[in-house]
């Protein structure tokens, strides 16, 4: 259809004066309704002038992956109709606490436009973006038609501004504010008034301090659309059976500790409250598991699709149980206190397994001696998986060891692999059976997964693995480089070719203005470019920027003492220019 | 999120390092250091992989024994403050962790284990191996003062490895001695001695 219509607008611009219209504007609106995805709709947007005009009326959601990329106001000029905006900011590395505090991405000046030209705001997803209780009380009090507000990764605020929300938002029906840095100032936040009824998601499982209990049920009790409920690690076993009574319909569930706790009247109770939640798709939680308790979950495990232990340092023996529970399972997360042999149960069990994470308990090594041996997984854990779930494609695997042999066994036996993140945790760390680099290793899933959209790269690593990438994935989007390549070549090799590469972010290599330059064409269309402890120069940055007027080329400066030395570099395309809310240790180039 | 930080330090003093002096496992983010000795900082933990590196002195069966402290770098392993809060979180209770006890019924197919720190007294325990144990028994357990007429008596190992019964001595001084739980029939139970 939509090939007809480009035809039918090729005729229409040759002959200006007698142009038929084929399609009035709001026929065409209706119909891109239909058209969701953000990329779709820029495709959609580059169409011809009307196709435009009829698609920034019709959008209802707008995605910005880099907040610095477009302003407040050119967003506000071009979509007039807003309802929802999910809004990245800090480049991935502050995860890692390599970008300084108050480097930016404040929500502040975004809400102050939206709050005129969206009034009717309603829903917010923020990542990586700095929010202050004013800004959350703010939000609060200026969008009447409020309905989602989900902070993943976000800083700044504390439960105060959580209070703001709960108390103002009354069409709430989404609070979620996982894996952000909350300044906890106690539990008392959880208030929304009695005849609040519309809650429909709650996620509090990151934050430290008890919320108010009796708060707490009520709510879950005259909430009858809550579907998704995760506590955290105050909402003992006995509270979480009473919560469970109460919303049977769930279909997500992160729990409490699954210890001990003296007030639970009995196991019994416990199971059959988890058998009345027939619909649990979702289970995370858990943190300290006690083997006696486990068994309780049971009943509910049936249509689980995806399992999140990444908190719990379950042994072997307890996953192999619990898994066999899980016959649907899709996406797991695991600590490595499971080990090799915990994933061959994944392996026996999980056949219809997408996507396994594997996250390291101890990954700073400071147990000497860790409970039960505590090696962690390896390569064999590896390969076990890879044999036993041939629909992999999504693995994040954080290692001591590997080896080139069973990552080439691996994509092997699963060649669809979008995502590919593996982590071997030595920095530089060659295959500890060959010594050798682990150059084939990655060139093997380069080779074999041409549906490879991101990779996150580790070991030694020389420009062979770059060489690797940039001649075999074509459909790569995001690379993540640390500790690794001999030269320059390794990050030209990847710039010059990968087509479809957006973001890419380097730490501790070897590459220089040289590499940097290389990709003078290619910045514009990515995202993003992060290079930080690399070999770059103040110098090899300002030649880019006088070069590339359109992307801003920042340098974080930490310290006076080498001048020349560009320590964090961090490019991204914008039609925004230079940020005005830099603070004095970016600067921008 | 309290670091036990003389469990660190002790551990510190014993271990074998090849880090340069003065870089410690932070457990903050440190401040970004100045090139220079970011590069020694690398340099650092080249020299504690053997096999790319010839100046490897620890010979290989100390690496056995105690593995080798690497100087901790910045943001590496690529692991969100949220996770390694959990860890600090955890390992701080697995230190607090409690007495745990084997506690095993006659005629119940399998034992149970549970932590005397989580109960305030006796009467709480009574009703956690009661919650544990209903379906082995059909009545209610006994083994405390004021309880008659039940099938079960509850008794305990003490620390001279002898058997008696729950209940005679005070709370704190019973959860120091007990070594392990049993819950047996009343009739095998008679003629046990009370705690002297």
């Amino acid at each position: 259809m939509a090939i007809k219509k480009q035809k039918e607008l090729d005729i229409e611009e040759k002959s200006p004066e007698n142009r038929i219209l084929s399609f009035p504007d709001e026929v065409l609106e209706r119909v891109l309704v239909f058209v969701k995805t953000h990329k779709d709709r820029s495709a959609v947007s580059l169409v011809c002038r009307d196709w435009y005009n009829a698609e920034r009326w019709s959008r209802t959601h707008v995605f910005i992956g880099n907040c610095y990329s477009v302003s407040p106001e050119m967003v506000a000029r071009r979509f007039p109709n807003i309802r929802s905006v999910t809004l990245k900011g800090k480049p991935r590395f502050s995860d890692f606490n390599l970008v300084p505090p108050n480097w930016g991405s404040d929500i502040h000046p975004w809400l102050v436009v939206f709050a005129s030209a969206y009034p009717f705001l309603e829903e917010l997803r923020l990542k990586r973006m700095t929010v202050t209780d004013e800004s959350l009380d703010f939000l609060a009090r200026s969008f009447p038609e409020f309905k989602a507000l989900s902070l993943v990764s976000c800083d700044g605020f504390s439960t105060d501004g959580l209070a703001s929300i709960t108390t103002y938002c009354r069409n709430l029906t989404e609070l979620d504010i996982q894996e952000s840095g909350i300044e906890d100032l106690g539990g008392s936040w959880l208030n929304f008034p009695e005849s609040f009824t519309s809650l429909e998601a709650l996620n509090f499982a990151n934050l430290h301090s008890e919320v108010n209990f009796d708060a707490l049920e009520r709510l879950v009790a005259r909430c009858k659309s809550l579907k998704v409920l995760k506590v955290n690690k105050h909402v003992m076993l006995e509270q979480l059976r009473r919560l469970l009574v109460r919303a049977p319909q769930l279909t997500e569930l992160g729990t409490g500790p699954f210890s001990q706790d003296h007030k639970l009247r009995s196991h019994i109770d416990l199971e059959s409250a988890f058998s009345n939640c027939k619909n649990l798709n979702t289970l995370s939680g858990l943190w300290e598991v006690s083997s006696m308790y486990l068994p309780a979950l049971f009943p509910a495990c049936t249509n689980l699709t995806f399992l999140n232990l990444s908190y719990t340092a379950l042994q072997s023996a307890e996953l192999a149980k619990l898994l066999q529970k899980c016959p649907l399972l899709r996406r797991l997360w695991v600590l490595d206190t499971v080990e090799d042999k915990g994933l061959e149960a994944v392996a026996s069990s999980c056949h219809l397994l997408q996507e396994l994470r594997v996250f390291p308990a101890d990954p700073f090594e400071q147990e000497v001696i860790m409970e039960g041996g505590g090696n962690g997984v390896t390569e064999s854990g590896f390969v076990a998986v890879s044999e036993g779930c041939p629909n992999l494609h999504y693995v994040l695997y954080f290692c001591h060891q590997m080896t080139n042999a069973a990552v080439a066994t691996v994509v092997r036996n699963c060649p669809n692999f979008t995502h590919f993140r593996l982590c071997i945790m030595d920095m530089r760390r060659p295959d500890y059976l060959t010594n050798e680099p682990m150059d084939e290793a990655f060139g093997a899933v380069v080779k074999t997964c041409s549906k490879l959209r991101r990779l996150a790269v580790s070991g030694l690593l020389t420009d062979r693995a770059f060489e690797y990438i940039g001649t075999y994935a074509k459909n790569l989007e995001t690379l993540s480089v640390a500790f690794a390549g001999s030269s320059d070549r390794g990050m030209q090799c990847v710039l010059e070719g990968c087509p479809k590469l957006r973001k890419l972010e380097i730490r501790d290599c070897p590459f220089g203005n040289a590499a940097l330059l290389s990709g003078l064409e290619r910045y514009e269309s990515m995202r993003s470019l992060w290079m930080s402890a690399c070999n770059l120069t103040m110098n090899g940055c300002q030649l880019l920027a006088r070069k590339m007027p359109r992307l801003n080329v920042e340098v974080i400066k930490e310290d006076e003492s080498d001048d020349m030395h560009a320590e964090k570099v961090y490019v991204y395309r914008s039609v925004a220019g230079p940020r005005r809310d830099a603070p004095p240790f970016v600067l921008t180039l | 999120m309290e670091v036990s930080v003389s469990d660190f330090d002790n551990l510190k003093a014993t271990e074998l390092r090849l880090g340069l002096p003065g870089i410690d496992a932070p457990e903050k983010p440190a401040p970004v250091s100045p090139r220079g000795s970011k590069r020694a900082l690398l340099k650092a933990n080249e020299e504690c992989w053997p096999g790319t590196s010839k100046s490897l002195e620890a010979d290989t069966s100390n690496q056995e024994a105690q593995p080798m402290a690497k100087a901790q770098v910045i943001g590496w392993p690529p692991i969100r403050s949220y996770r390694k809060n959990s860890f600090k979180a955890r390992k701080a209770e697995v230190e607090a962790a409690g007495l745990f006890v084997k506690v095993s019924m006659d005629g119940a197919p399998y034992l149970r284990k549970i932590d005397l720190k989580v109960y305030k007294g006796y009467k709480e325990l009574r009703e956690a191996l009661d919650n544990m144990f209903r379906c082995f028994s059909t009545g209610e357990l006994s083994g405390m003062e004021g309880c008659n007429g039940s099938e079960y008596a509850i008794t305990y190992e003490d620390k001279d490895g002898d058997w008696m019964l729950v209940g005679d001595v005070p709370w704190e001084m019973f959860i120091s001695s007990c070594k392990r739980l049993r819950i047996m029939r009343r009739s095998e139970a008679t003629g046990m001695p009370s705690s002297p």
